[in-house]
């Protein structure tokens, strides 16, 4: 369980540290209106778009869950799409296009979008079902009521503890070229992590098939 | 793609500023009657170099009649952008159309002494998927290339309006049209934008029938060429407002926004004021309320002449109007560069405050009905036209012919093609350098000018100066 919790830290610190997932928008934003105030602003607004998108990929599951006997192939189908994915990327290695057109003010909804085209969500989808799989004693004992409500405070649970780890890693490397070293290292630092994310989501897919067929 | 961001890709002006300067030049090479295929040469930039201010290579396309105008790269700073990052680009392709025939080609410029074509697009297939024709000015930016057409559709490209399309950064395919409201917009030349502020500004030259085949004298004293700018709201592909400089203001050429992205101004030529024969520059910029503004901030004067040595077209003007044609500024924002190409004059403006520009640095070189020598002693044809300014300020490089049909017009008679530069004083200034001085094969004249990894008419910056 603690390594699960573990990995849905480390997954937000990954993410974090993506230029895709924006904390370039933090910095430019705050060097745009010359104000250092606007930096933690833009971070919240691209968290709070991130937590909607984490939120919106782990939310049908959470409810789809409670059909225990289902539990298997729940877990399976889960990580096949979150391989396929992966596999998408790795193939289609062009940008999504459409985010060019969402206005440069409005970074919730360009956050959550960059999320939702990446497969950010989807990363955590065999994380979250890992949490979420109860030891099998125990879940005869629960009603199907209780055991959706405690997935859905865990689909929240996951959602902001990923979130959190992103945007402290991605507020870390803003403050950082904001404050210290300067523009010149904006592009220094930004590494071409399409190859890896691709490869990390069809990982994370392999692992969640792996668990549920083995995890317990 | 690269692993990390193309060095040529800088986050802000300044940076860019900083970065080592140019090796190579492209300049356009065209045959003003297509008896010879067009071309690109390379030219070589590296200070110490035996070859230094030499054409070290050549790109001959294989057509003839392409007339090759303006062109630019598939990638640049705007690749940086923290919206669209397309970091890991090369800015390996410039994208070259020919104004006559509509065809553009890629030229992959990876190894310069080895450039050769990568893909060309034919006519047909630009007209089927855009509606457009005579594809000029290319700016990379959010969406891919854009490039914009000074014609519509049909023969003469009058049937519809022109306007920009979108072509893919990466496997040149061309997407379509821009525009999803486009006003009162009814001609093309230049456009340019501000990313953050995500706003556009297009300008107007004339429909293909009245540049195609020489100036048309009656249309210009109807004053029928284009006065207007058009400003964008560039995500939304909507023109928010058009702003007209008065009839009298023919030809609203080059648009020069300012570098800096906080910034909200740019600048506007003017080739002639047909009430005066004066040459303009307007300063735009956006007020509190958030509406578009100008201001004429720069007029000169025509030179009197005596008709006899003036051209047909000008001979009952009795003068020489100084015929503002490519405006360029540097990437500090500091000094605007105008091209008098009827003058043959190059001014160099302090635009410090751009609202009040001061002319800092001079240089004479051609001219209607002068002729001035380069200092080296040699012919200068034409006048000044294309202007590019080296990252970090310092060189101005310039060549002489505006457009074949006018060449022969302004100038009838006369033939060559000649790249020169000039260096910027430490306070502003500038003054010819006698050692650098093209001419051009035989047989073709030159056009645009880039410089390698970028220059001061192409990249496109997301951070602001600090």
């Amino acid at each position: 369980m603690t390594a699960l919790w573990g990995a849905v830290i480390f997954s937000g610190f990954y993410h974090g540290i993506n230029p895709g997932m924006g904390w370039p928008l933090a910095v430019s934003s705050a060097l745009m209106e010359r104000n250092h105030r606007a930096l933690p602003k833009a971070l919240l607004m691209l968290a709070f778009g991130h937590f909607l998108a984490m939120i919106a990929i782990l939310l049908p599951f959470s409810l789809m869950i409670f059909l225990v006997e289902w539990e298997l192939q729940i877990r399976l189908a889960a990580s096949a799409l979150v391989i396929a994915m992966g596999i998408y990327l790795l193939i289609n290695r062009r940008h999504p296009k459409f985010l060019a057109r969402v206005h440069p003010a409005r970074l919730a909804l360009w956050s959550f979008l960059a999320a939702m085209a990446h497969g950010a969500g989807l990363m955590l989808v065999p994380i979250y079902l890992g949490i979420c799989a109860i030891a099998p004693d125990d879940t005869g004992h629960l009603a199907a009521q209780a055991l959706m409500s405690s997935n859905v405070m865990t689909a929240f649970a996951v959602a902001a503890a990923h979130t959190l780890a992103m945007t402290l890693a991605g507020g870390i490397i803003a403050v950082v070229i904001y404050f210290w070293l300067g523009l010149k290292f904006l592009s220094r630092t930004w590494f071409n992590l399409d190859l890896a994310w691709a490869l990390s989501l069809i990982i994370v897919g392999l692992f969640g098939a792996y668990s549920a067929y083995y995890g317990h | 793609m690269n692993l990390r961001p193309d060095p040529t890709f800088h986050a802000s002006p300044k940076l860019a500023m900083q970065a080592p300067i140019e090796n190579y030049a492209f300049t356009v090479m065209l045959s003003p009657d297509g008896t010879q295929s067009d071309g690109i040469a390379v030219i070589d930039l590296k200070p110490g170099s035996d070859t230094y201010g030499q054409i070290v290579h050549q790109v001959i396309v294989p057509n003839k009649g392409d007339e090759f105008h303006h062109f630019g790269w598939n990638a640049c700073s705007s690749s940086l952008s923290p919206l669209s990052g397309h970091a890991f680009l090369e800015r390996r392709y410039l994208i070259v159309p020919g104004i006559r025939s509509s065809r553009i080609y890629v030229i992959d410029v990876k190894e310069p002494l080895k450039a050769k074509i990568h893909k060309t697009i034919e006519p047909e297939e630009l007209f089927a998927k855009t509606g457009y024709s005579r594809p000029h000015t290319i700016h990379c930016g959010p969406e891919g290339i854009y490039v914009s057409c000074l014609g519509g559709g049909g023969e003469d490209g009058t049937d519809g309006p022109p306007g920009i399309f979108i072509m893919d950064c990466e496997t040149f395919e061309i997407i379509g049209q821009y525009e999803m409201d486009r006003g009162k917009q009814d001609k093309h030349y230049d456009f340019w934008w501000n990313l953050p502020q995500d706003y556009m500004v297009s300008s107007e030259w004339g429909l293909p029938p009245q540049f195609e085949n020489g100036i048309v004298p009656e249309d210009l004293l109807s004053n029928k060429y284009g006065h207007s700018i058009h400003f964008w709201d560039l995500r939304a592909r909507k023109n928010i407002q058009t702003m007209d400089f008065g009839e009298n203001y023919q030809m609203a050429l080059e648009i020069r926004p300012a570098h800096d992205p906080t910034k909200s101004y740019g600048f506007c030529g003017v080739v002639v004021d047909t009430t005066n024969l004066q040459g303009a520059i307007f300063t735009w910029w956006r007020d509190d309320d958030g509406v578009w503004q100008s201001k004429k901030t720069i007029t000169i004067d025509p030179r009197p002449e005596d008709p006899a040595n003036l051209p047909p077209l000008l001979q009952g003007f009795g003068a020489v109007p100084p015929l503002v044609t490519d405006i360029d500024l540097s990437l500090d924002d500091k000094y605007l560069y105008v091209a008098c190409w009827g003058l043959g004059e190059m001014h160099q403006y302090d635009v410090s405050d751009p609202m009040n520009p001061v002319l800092a640095g001079k240089v004479e070189l051609g001219g209607i009905a002068k002729g001035e020598k380069h200092p080296n002693g040699k012919d200068f044809v034409f006048g000044p036209q294309m202007v590019e300014i080296s990252r970090d300020g310092k060189r101005v490089y310039w060549t002489n012919s505006l457009y074949s049909t006018w060449d022969d017009q302004f100038y009838p008679g006369e033939e060559g093609g000649q790249m020169v530069m000039a260096d910027v004083g430490e306070n502003g200034g500038l003054t010819l350098n006698t050692d650098f001085y093209i001419d051009f094969p035989k047989g073709l004249r030159a056009h645009q000018i880039r410089l390698e990894g970028g220059d001061c008419s192409t990249d496109s910056f997301c951070y602001p100066s600090v």
